[in-house]
């Protein structure tokens, strides 16, 4: 149908009248190239490895209550430690942005789909066969060489059993899912920006997506290869990583880590996007430094391709490549720094609206500096023998990880969850979920880095009664499960939400980019007139327009669903 | 009020944080130390560093906490439209290139004393038991050079000399002397770790990793293998035994005598068993 414009006098065009239904049924999900819903279903699949990777670390916090506890073997326990990592890592923080990237790119730079809508759903159930692939696993035996699976440990010798197998075939079907989809991205990005958008006015959060795009595409091929030279090793007789075939264990090292660390970024820098958007909208402030976020974006990703060997600061290493590693990782915190400083700078003076999305995103800063100063410390690589490979690694890691990006996840859920399901999450629900989330947090992984510091390894299952560590892990225990019954609210609150929520409205939070100016859930074709884009916050402009108009200013987006066609 | 609330679950927590400082050990908030001088350089450097850390931590979520309060949505409030500060920016910036550049230094300056073996004490230097053993001296003075292996889930420590010296599990070292260690693995990738005696070296099969220690006080030294290498990880432990030196003399002449009566008795079983069976075999 092709509607002419509905004008208001002297306003901005009014956005949707003629709209595309979607269609209905479990087929039309099974077979759908719409990046809404190709976006809700990287949704409900990576919560979904979120809460089994959740379950799994709890099994783990609880074997470690205890000193000496025999609950766990240590090959369980190994199973649950590298099955939570990589689920973790590859099924739920890096697909779950790829999710909230599907879903927002495409509305917030003002565009019908992304750029290859097949494409885009070979990604997605790519990533659910990576996923099924690896889980398999469990019913024969799971992969124990943790999330990294160093070699020679990795190897058919020492891990004979499938389980080394099938985290390679899930690192090349996520790893392609996550190729494909940042080809996407980059198209999408590059090409589909709505008529006046230049680079400095695209959302922050779609340029942390695009840098995100281009880090997989130059990050991804080192492990791909490293998963491939692991395949050989241990089924065609090469010796890549043996050193009795003049292989070397230190080469998977570096090729693990030249993607495992641009790896760590592509896990930040998008949640670090959604708080960019969330912090102005709900202090009422423009962002503080726009070309400053946006810079210290780029800058970070390429810094994060130089900083690999700190992962290896107790390796044989000469001392020079020591001093470059630590310089380079120094060399990040200015950038993520000025981030956070900016983060505060936007709320100063502001009128912040307390609402459970401002509350995730305000704690991304809070526990994020935390990990950010205890990484800083682990540059020092004097300090890093000491602390290498303990479980203050596991805490500072969790700070970035879970304080960071998992915070900034649910704050983006919390923030767009109106629009993608046209309904409110509750505020009560959700603040009930923040505070033990928050609480149980710092109270799970705070008290970790006196663990390490007094001596304990990660990836232990056991300690012995008298080492000092017992007051610790129960405290850390209590925690974990505060934290677990944080996050299940909030998974309650969607799952009541989804249909039975206050209605949304179309701009429920008065956004400041163009997803706001669409239906709630938006409609098949999105938008049926793009505006134009005159400054970094287009949805504001169009908002002081119809009020100039003499219009409500809630009226903007409402669709106008009968009459002109 | 969600921002009272805020403001008094961080203070409960910062409460909590001093309850549990106030009585605690030292190695609540520093890495372990008091074995080795090295050791004890990493604990000065971490501190140095902690010390640097803390006001900015308490600037950044001090700042935070404040906005959150102060900045609350008020009826009838209006939001400064600031877009940017250049020199605030810019301020910030390279404030925190300056702060990097002093731990740089810091670093340089500590680096030295940790990674170069310190020499031996003046009473060993020359002494009876540097030449029974026979080792070649470290950089830096008379010592003895151990090499240490790693195998799922054991340490083999090799002692230098003609007779063959060797342990499992625990390391006997005389004290005042610099011991330099020679670490490798020959199955999976292992990390040598004893937290009083100084940081961390992997066990990287092919490869050679060298680190050091000078025990003053005679004692036992616990630590364990902190790179997983497989189900028994966790049970891979490593103690290191000080001992005067007299006493260490002792201790390597009776474990010299029992590792030849080993293999001793090894070859006369092998001579039994071949004059048996007709030899071979």
């Amino acid at each position: 149908m092709e509607a002419s414009s509905a004008r208001l006098a002297g306003g901005p065009e009014i956005s949707m009248h003629g709209f595309t239904e979607q269609p209905k049924g479990w087929l039309s999900w099974l077979t759908t190239t719409d990046h809404k819903r190709i976006g809700v279903m990287y949704l409900y699949a990576t919560f979904l490895w979120f809460i089994l990777g959740g379950v799994m670390a709890l099994i783990m916090r609880l074997q470690l209550a205890q000193p000496d506890n025999t609950l766990l073997s240590g090959e369980t326990y190994n199973s649950l430690a590298s099955m939570h990592g990589v689920t973790m890592i590859f099924l739920w923080i890096v697909p779950v942005l790829a999710g909230f990237g599907n879903y927002f790119v495409p509305l917030m730079i003002g565009a019908r789909d992304m750029a290859f809508p097949r494409l885009n759903a070979l990604s997605f159930w790519l990533l659910v066969g990576g996923g099924i692939a690896f889980f398999c696993s469990l019913f024969f035996e799971p992969p124990q060489a943790g999330w990294t699976s160093y070699a020679p440990l990795s190897d058919d010798a020492y891990s004979p059993s499938g389980g080394i197998d099938a985290w390679i075939f899930l690192i090349h079907l996520t790893g392609l899912s996550s190729l494909v989809g940042a080809i996407n991205f980059i198209a999408t990005i590059h090409n589909m920006r709505a008529p006046g958008m230049s680079w400095g006015r695209m959302p922050l959060f779609v340029w942390s997506i695009l840098v995100y795009s281009y880090l997989l595409v130059a990050a991804l091929p080192a492990i791909a290869a490293a998963a491939t030279m692991l395949l050989t090793d241990r089924h065609f007789g090469t010796g890549f990583f043996n050193v009795a075939d003049g292989g070397d264990p230190l080469l998977w090292q570096h090729l693990f880590w030249f993607f495992g660390h641009p790896e760590v970024y592509i896990m930040i820098l998008p949640a670090f996007g959604i708080i960019s958007e969330i912090l102005p909208v709900f202090s009422r402030k423009p962002v503080f430094g726009y070309k400053a976020i946006a810079a210290s974006t780029v800058t970070i990703a390429f810094l994060a391709l130089l900083v690999w060997a700190h992962h290896m600061f107790t390796t044989p290493t000469a001392t020079v490549v020591l001093a470059f590693f630590m310089l380079s990782s120094f060399a990040i915190s200015v950038p993520t720094g000025v981030k956070i400083f900016n983060w505060i700078a936007t709320l100063w003076r502001g009128q912040i609206m307390m609402k459970t999305a401002l509350y995730f995103a305000v704690a991304l800063p809070a526990l994020f500096v935390i990990g950010g100063i205890s990484g800083v410390m682990l540059a020092v690589f004097p300090v890093d023998w000491q602390l290498h490979d303990t479980y203050y690694v596991v805490a500072h890691l969790h700070y970035v990880l879970f304080g960071g990006s998992v915070f900034g996840i649910f704050a983006g859920l919390y923030y767009w969850f109106p629009k993608m399901s046209g309904r409110l999450l509750s505020e009560t629900l959700g603040k009930l979920s923040f505070w033990l989330m928050f609480v149980g947090f710092n109270l799970t992984f705070l008290i970790q880095h006196s663990a390490g510091l007094s001596g304990m390894p990660r990836r232990v299952y056991d300690y012995p009664a008298d080492a000092g560590l017992t007051a610790y892990n129960l405290i850390s225990t209590i925690g974990s499960f505060l934290l677990g019954i944080g996050v299940m609210i909030t998974v309650v609150n969607v799952l009541k939400s989804v249909k039975g929520g206050r209605r949304a409205g179309n701009d429920p939070w008065k956004g400041n980019t163009l997803e706001w100016f669409t239906q709630s859930p938006p409609p098949a074709n999105n938008f049926d007139t793009i505006p134009r884009v005159r400054s970094v916050e287009p949805m504001k402009d169009i908002r002081r327009e119809v009020q100039k108009a003499g219009k409500a200013s809630e009226s903007v987006a409402q669709p106008v669903t009968s009459g002109s066609s | 009020m969600p921002a009272r609330r805020t403001l008094l679950a961080l203070a409960a927590a910062l409460a909590a944080l001093l309850v549990f400082a106030g009585p605690a050990t030292a190695d609540l908030f520093t890495p372990e130390s008091g074995g080795s001088p090295n050791a004890d350089k990493i604990d000065t450097l971490y501190k140095i560093t902690l010390y640097i850390s803390i006001p900015i931590l308490l600037l950044v979520e001090g700042t935070l906490i404040y906005s959150l309060v102060k900045y609350k949505a008020r009826r009838g409030g209006q939001a400064e439209q600031i877009r940017g500060n250049t020199s605030l920016e810019l301020g910030w910036t390279i404030g925190a290139a300056v702060i990097l550049v002093i731990l740089t230094g810091v670093t340089f300056a500590f680096l030295n004393g940790i990674t170069k073996p310190e020499k031996s004490g003046p009473e060993i230097a020359g002494g009876v038991q540097v030449a029974a053993i026979g080792q070649p001296d470290p950089p830096g003075g008379k010592g003895m050079r151990i090499t240490v292996n790693g195998q799922q889930y054991l340490w083999r420590y090799d002692y230098p000399g003609k007779e063959s010296l060797f342990s499992y599990h625990e390391m006997v070292v005389p004290t005042d002397t610099t011991v330099t260690l020679d670490i490798t693995s020959s199955d999976v990738v292992h990390s040598w770790w004893i937290p009083k005696l100084g940081g961390k070296a992997d066990a990287v099969p092919g490869h050679t990793a060298e680190t050091w220690f000078k025990i003053s006080k005679p004692g036992l030294y616990g630590g364990q293998c902190s790179e997983l290498c497989g189900a028994g990880h966790a049970d891979m432990r490593a103690v290191v035994r000080a001992v005067p030196p007299d006493e260490f003399e002792r201790w390597a002449k009776d474990q010299r005598a029992e590792i030849k009566a080993a293999q001793d008795g090894l070859a006369a079983q092998r001579r039994a068993r071949e004059a048996k069976t007709g030899g071979g075999g």
